[in-house]
This record gives structure tokens, C-alpha cells and sequence, in this order.
């Protein structure tokens, strides 16, 4: 999938992926993808739910070598 | 205002003593709706983090002043982030040391006999998980029975009182915890028992825990009775003829469930024949200690978990259903849902599997679902 925005919050751990995840969506606009790696596993479930909850749309979601992907349709 | 850090053991307290406590739990909706502390003085509010990033004004006026509010997350980070927005808006909160998975892993001993040759008898209460094991003492010697995979707290309680773990036990292979049993047999040299039927896949070497099975901690009696019907192996322990170790098969208001290993429906004759039959011809007058409680409301007001058998005999709903075939019906159909990772945590009680420590406590996430009512 392509994106039109993305940012690295790997590394990072609860709530900083989502934190950064909100500031970068500032600068996406509406119908653009973002995104979004991570390592935090905790993370997994709380972007999707974040993603709900703010109105965005979670494309698709993937997992490997332990980084978590997740393509973010902005509401 | 500063941001209060809380310890699990200070939460324990509010648990324990019914305590009036506000937890504003940040953790998303259905990681609230699966698990949470208990307790019956608690009142709760879930909101979580993320939809407090723009600020906390909404939940200002929510917030109780005549009682302390915990903030809790799944770890730790979240909490702390709204803990300290909340403090910088005047308000006097605390936020959980470590989150849920330290509550988790949080066991609070608790004395619940003394022994007739002066020996002590002890429960460690898992709060968050509903979990309890207990370590027999007795003349420098213990006896663990049931031991969650926090060795380290069974080790060092031991050495504090000045005792030699000899003996380790597990009523069963544990479906909904990862046993600490054969960790603290390698640790001390000590003998780990195992019912046979429940090692077939095992990949280690144990003792076999069989009825009539006896050994002495110190001059304390440790007796094992064969009460197969949650696993084809469950064994109960009288100890001290005085105390009976129920492990999954009976708790304080429930009993245990049949389907764990997959066998429901041939393990529901073994079940009604262990807790109609072979417990009545127990004396009454034993005191039940099991390796589960499902609610705060089954702890007793010193924080142990323990009633008569006779009481629980005329009370818990698992011994009264006269009717074979209702009985059948209750332990197989409208079972709760399994716990989380159940067969994983099967396979790393055997040996088979060997996931590192953080694999483990994710394994362990979440309520315990051993029983039915």
C-alpha cells in the first residue's frame, strides 16, 4: 500500500506512538493516507481504537520481524 | 501538584480493606471491559488516554474530592501522562507504578493457619489474577504448592523464615497461569511433583504425584488425594488434617471447569464423582483452600481466601445441583470464555515451549476464567 505521509515511532513506547501519531495526522490532509510503524505492542490495539475513535479509517494493519504497520485513512 | 506514584501493594490495600479508591482507567474500552482491579470499594471511570490528549477538562468535574484517584494504564506510561496533565490542573492524583502488568504480577502473602506443631501455613493472594498459591512451613522446612512464575518472591519468603524449600507441587498442569514450579525445584534441589496423568507430554523430569501420596514438611503431614475432573490429573492435599488444597476442582462459590484440556465432556463423570463422593468422605471440618477465587467478594477480611468445607457444602452453587444430567449441562455448556493464551500456557507448563520472560507476562494478560457457576 502507498502512503502519502509516514512516520517512524519505532522504538517508542506507550503513549508516544499514538502522541506522535496525532501530531503527525495534523499535517495530513483528508482522504490521505499516513503511515505508521511501531514496536510497541501495546500500541496495536490502541491505534485501532484511536483511529475509531477520531474518525480515520485503519486500511491495513501488518506485523513482521516484531514492527507493526498500520496504514491510517484521515477522516 | 505533585503526581503521587502508587505501588500494587498499596492498591492491595485499597482491595483488601475496602477502601474507598476512584481508578480512572486509560486503557482502551475492551482491555477495561476484560480486566480490571477489583475491589469493592472502587469506583471506576474508563476514558482512555487517547481521547484525553486535547486536554482533561471534560473529565475535571468527574473526578471525586472524597477519595483518592489512581490513574492506570497497561504499563505504566499513559498513566503517568494523564496523572501529571490532571495534577498540573490542581488536582491531587496518583498513577499506578508498572500498570496492569505489575498488578498482575502483585502476590500479597497471607497467613492463614498455624500448624500443629507451630509451623505456618501461607496464601499468596495474586489480586489481579485471582490466583493463590501457598507455601507449608514447618521446622525449617516448606513445601510450595502451586507456585505462580514470580519465583523470586517464593524463594525469598522462604529464606526469610529461615526455611529449605524440599517439596513443589502442582494439583495440575496449569491452563491459565505459567507454573513456577519446576524453576523453584531447580533453584532449591528440591522434589517437583506432577500428576501423571497431566505430564504425558511433559519434556522433563518430575516425581509423580499419585493418591495417598505422603510427605512430611518438618512434622507437618502433606497428603495427596486423587480429585481428578478439571484435568484427568487434578489432585487435592489435606495438610495438617486440618486444611484441604482444593487446586482448580472446588472454589469459595464455584467449581472448577472441565474443558480446558479439551476433554469436557469425558471429565464431567470424574468432576461430579470428585466434588458428590470423594470430597464427602473428607471431614467436613477441613478448611478449603483453593487455587483460584473468581471475585474480591470471596476474600475474607484478612485477605485470605478460605472457608470451611461444611460451608461450602450448604453454599456454593457447584454442590448443589442434585440432577446428574444438570449437572452435566452446567460444567459443559455456557462455558465463560477461555484465558488468554490457554493452550500456550499448557505447552510452557510442559516444557515444550520456552517463551522469554516478557512473552510470559503477555501470555498471563488478562482475567483467569477456571471455574463455573
Amino acid at each position: 500500500m502507498k502512503a502519502d505521509h509516514f512516520l517512524d515511532a519505532t522504538g517508542l513506547s506507550c503513549p508516544m506512538p499514538i502522541v506522535k501519531t496525532r501530531n503527525a495526522m495534523k499535517d495530513v490532509n483528508s482522504g490521505e493516507i499516513l503511515e505508521v510503524k511501531t514496536t510497541d505492542k501495546g500500541a496495536k490495539a490502541d491505534l485501532a481504537a484511536w483511529t475509531k475513535s477520531g474518525g480515520h479509517e485503519l486500511l491495513e494493519q501488518t506485523e513482521s520481524d516484531n514492527v507493526y504497520t498500520f496504514f491510517i485513512k484521515k477522516g | 501538584m505533585t503526581v503521587r506514584i502508587m505501588k500494587p501493594v498499596e492498591v492491595a490495600r485499597y482491595s483488601i480493606d475496602k477502601k474507598p479508591l476512584y481508578i480512572l482507567d486509560v486503557r482502551n474500552e475492551d482491555a477495561f471491559v476484560d480486566w480490571k482491579i477489583e475491589g469493592e470499594s472502587i469506583e471506576y471511570l474508563n476514558i482512555p488516554y487517547f481521547d484525553l490528549l486535547d486536554g482533561v477538562d471534560e473529565i475535571k468535574g468527574e473526578l471525586p474530592k472524597d477519595r483518592d484517584i489512581l490513574v492506570v494504564c497497561a504499563k505504566e506510561g499513559s498513566s503517568q501522562m494523564i496523572a501529571e496533565m490532571l495534577s498540573e490542573e490542581g488536582m491531587d492524583v496518583a498513577y499506578l507504578e508498572g500498570g496492569m502488568k505489575a498488578w498482575s504480577e502483585y502476590l500479597e502473602p497471607v497467613k492463614v493457619g498455624t500448624l500443629k506443631s507451630g509451623g505456618e501455613l501461607y496464601q499468596f493472594v495474586r489480586l489481579g489474577k485471582g490466583c493463590l498459591s501457598y507455601m507449608v512451613i514447618d521446622a525449617g522446612k516448606a513445601a510450595v504448592i502451586d507456585a505462580t512464575r514470580m519465583t523470586d518472591l517464593f524463594l525469598d519468603f522462604a529464606k526469610e523464615k529461615g526455611a529449605t524449600i524440599e517439596h513443589v507441587f502442582d494439583t495440575h498442569l496449569h491452563a491459565d497461569h505459567i507454573s513456577g514450579g519446576r524453576v523453584i525445584a531447580e533453584a532449591t534441589g528440591a522434589t517437583y511433583y506432577l500428576p501423571s496423568q497431566d505430564a504425558e507430554e511433559v519434556v522433563f523430569d518430575y516425581h509423580k504425584l499419585g493418591d495417598g501420596l505422603r510427605v512430611t514438611v518438618g512434622k507437618t503431614l502433606v497428603e495427596a488425594v486423587f480429585s481428578p475432573g478439571h484435568t484427568s490429573g487434578s489432585t487435592s492435599f489435606v495438610v495438617d488434617e486440618s486444611y484441604l488444597l482444593t487446586g482448580d476442582i472446588l472454589f469459595i462459590d464455584s467449581i472448577g471447569r472441565p474443558d480446558l484440556a479439551g476433554m469436557a465432556d469425558d471429565w464431567v463423570g470424574d468432576l461430579r464423582t470428585t466434588l458428590y463422593n470423594r470430597y464427602e468422605q473428607l471431614s467436613e471440618e477441613l478448611v478449603v483452600l483453593p487455587a483460584h477465587f473468581m471475585e474480591m467478594k470471596e476474600v475474607n477480611a484478612d485477605g485470605s481466601v478460605a472457608k470451611k468445607l461444611s460451608t461450602l457444602f450448604s453454599e456454593n452453587h457447584g454442590l448443589q445441583v442434585e440432577d446428574e444430567n444438570e449437572f452435566r449441562e452446567l460444567v459443559t455448556e455456557n462455558l465463560p470464555p477461555q484465558p488468554n493464551a490457554y493452550q500456550e500456557i499448557r505447552k510452557t507448563n510442559m516444557g515444550v515451549l520456552t517463551p522469554d520472560a516478557e512473552t510470559q507476562r503477555e501470555m498471563e494478560i488478562g482475567p483467569n476464567r477456571c471455574a463455573v457457576r
